[in-house]
């Protein structure tokens, strides 16, 4: 079996499942948002249930329009507010304890490997980077996971993706994803499990490895995984002293396809509208010039990548006319960007740096665009209108190219500086 | 009881956003959601859309976001069912879990035009082509789906599991 099978055989209490397979696993974890936890609030009530199945394991994070951008969105986060209280829940984080959910769940400690969570966020799959079962679903089997506490799946086939050989300078787990996706396209990968593997892979540090599970969805996967290693299980055990059970894809393990790449043909990625599949190699971009760039969201908001931007934007200045948008991905995260000082090299190169929020990756706030403007961004979707006006222009890459565009004012790469 | 209404055609890849764009999640309400339904790609849509409509459209419809906005806003808006070459998964689930019929048929998909009137038999797994006098047949319903379907979505599956 594979890594997704033998997870989900365990939580649906059976020694096999093979794809294809209708199985109702426990969950181990169930979270939800701003923007979708409002209609299961409404829909658990509906049901006729009166309390959440653990209120360890029910997460409500107010991320998306937060700080509340208007009357509307202070209301469903004040809702998400009550409901947590009435229901005493334990997770629940908006403003000093917040951020981005997909950043700040793995940060707390709140996702293990070989544990099933649902998500009422398409990027739930980020988990995945630590060898869980993650996967996004609707508010309404959000609400049926927060009253019942299991979820029925259909056993997805698996697709494996083995990188091997040297990543070139500057090329990062964003970049690798995005090649995926061009190779692959939106729905390659569609109701499958992506599975990432290879020595490439094994020596990514974690933020990468949560770039690429997060855009998986963008594929079209159920899930994307990377087994445990010693940098998974370092990075875990600093954060919890819960149980947890680590599982490997067998040798024999089935895949509806593998696919194997050398990393030293991969140079940095950009995704053209609409679509991410649309990639190019940043020496077949062209000339493109932005009148925004973003670098944050669940996809890039940690430490290492607002480090990576950093030391591209230390000593030199955005391009007059171009709004630089730094987003870190949580309050600690923010903390520990201004402890080592990336704040202050952003924001003397002229970057705004905003407080933690989803915000102008769906078009929501605190950068949406106008007609006619065009933005690079470290977010993971540039369909029609995602950051705003239906003629704006999304362009998707790493923080490198992101930071790099941003002090040239066109899309280019941290060599062309 | 068949379904019968007018096709309203679009492309692949019809995402989340397109379908309702993310600036109105500041709100729940279906009938507020449905006046914003496919604004962004088609402004006309909501005019012209009547009750009982059915919508068209190619390879992996709804991906995307996993806002049930999109199924809801496209159920209050008066579509009837969604015919696809393909849907994509997080969509899929939503729209039986609210109870809006999905249908993948790539014959029925690239057949139909916009503008076409359509009869659809959920049970026999047939579309009918008034327009054109056509006929495609698709894989009946079943399983999970079917039963969502035939007791209103997830939410009454809940309410008889929790009761039991």
């Amino acid at each position: 079996m594979t890594i997704t099978e033998k997870i989900l055989a365990q939580a649906a209490r059976r020694d096999e499942v093979r794809p294809g397979e209708f199985v109702t696993c426990r969950l181990d974890l169930v979270m939800a948002n701003d923007i979708t936890a409002p209609i299961a609030i409404e829909e658990f009530a509906k049901m006729g249930a009166a309390r959440v199945f653990d209120v360890e394991k029910v997460v409500l994070v107010a991320d998306h329009f937060t700080p509340n951008k208007d009357i509307k969105s202070a209301t469903q986060a004040k809702l998400l507010r009550d409901f947590a209280r009435e229901q005493g829940l334990t997770h629940f984080y908006e403003a000093q304890t917040g951020g981005i959910e997909h950043i700040i769940l793995p940060d707390k400690g709140l996702v293990l490997p070989g544990e099933v969570v649902i998500g009422a966020d398409s990027h739930t799959c980020t988990y995945g980077a630590l060898g869980a079962f993650a996967t996004g679903v609707g508010s309404t089997d959000f609400a049926a996971g927060m009253a019942l506490g299991e979820c029925w799946f259909r056993v997805p086939a698996s697709l494996k993706f083995i990188f091997t050989g040297q990543l070139s300078k500057w090329v990062c787990g964003k970049d690798l994803i995005l090649y995926t996706i061009g190779q692959i396209g939106v729905d390659g990968a569609r109701y499958m499990a992506m599975e990432f593997a290879g020595p490439v892979i094994e020596n990514l540090p974690m933020a990468d490895r949560f770039t690429i599970c997060n855009m998986a969805i963008e594929a079209g996967a159920k899930n994307g995984i990377i087994a445990p290693d010693d940098i998974t299980l370092d990075w875990v055990n600093s954060r919890t002293t819960r149980d947890f059970e680590v599982f490997n894809s067998d040798r024999d393990a089935e895949y509806a396809e593998v696919y194997e790449w050398d990393a030293a043909d991969i140079e940095p990625q950009v995704a053209f509208p609409h679509l991410p599949e649309n990639t190019r190699g940043i020496s077949e971009v062209g000339e493109i010039t932005i009148d925004q760039a973003v670098i944050g969201a669940c996809t890039n908001g940690r430490l290492e990548d607002l480090r990576i931007a950093a030391a591209i934007l230390r000593g030199r200045q955005v391009a007059k006319g171009v709004r630089c948008i730094v987003i870190p991905g949580s309050q600690e995260i923010h903390l520990a960007a201004t402890r080592e000082g990336l704040v202050e090299t952003f924001l003397a190169a002229g970057c705004l740096v905003s407080t933690p929020t989803c915000g102008p990756c769906l078009g929501g706030h605190m950068g949406v665009l106008a007609a006619g403007e065009r933005a690079i961004a470290t977010t993971n979707r540039n369909f029609v209108g995602r950051m705003g006006h239906s003629e704006s222009q999304v362009y998707l890459a790493s923080p490198a190219v992101a930071a790099a565009s941003a002090v040239t004012g066109r899309i280019c790469g941290p060599e062309d500086l | 009881m068949p379904i019968h209404g007018k096709a309203h055609k679009y492309g692949d890849h019809i995402d989340t956003d397109a379908i309702i764009p993310a600036r109105y999640l500041n709100m729940t309400d279906p009938d507020e959601l449905a006046g914003h339904c496919m604004e962004d790609i088609d402004s006309g849509f909501v005019s012209k859309v009547r009750r009982g409509d059915v919508m068209v459209a190619g390879k992996n419809f709804g991906c995307g976001s996993s806002r049930e906005h999109a199924p809801i806003a496209l159920k209050a808006a008066g579509i009837a069912v969604v015919i696809a070459e393909t849907f994509a998964r997080i969509f899929y689930r939503n729209g039986f879990n609210i109870g809006l019929p999905l249908i993948e048929s790539a014959g029925a998909a690239q057949g139909i035009d916009d503008g076409d009137e359509v009869e659809i038999d959920l049970e026999s797994g047939v579309v009918r082509n008034v327009t054109k006098g056509e006929e495609y047949q698709f894989a009946p319903i079943t399983g999970i789906a079917a039963e969502l379907l035939e007791i209103g979505g997830l939410r009454e599956r809940v309410k008889r599991q929790l009761a039991s």
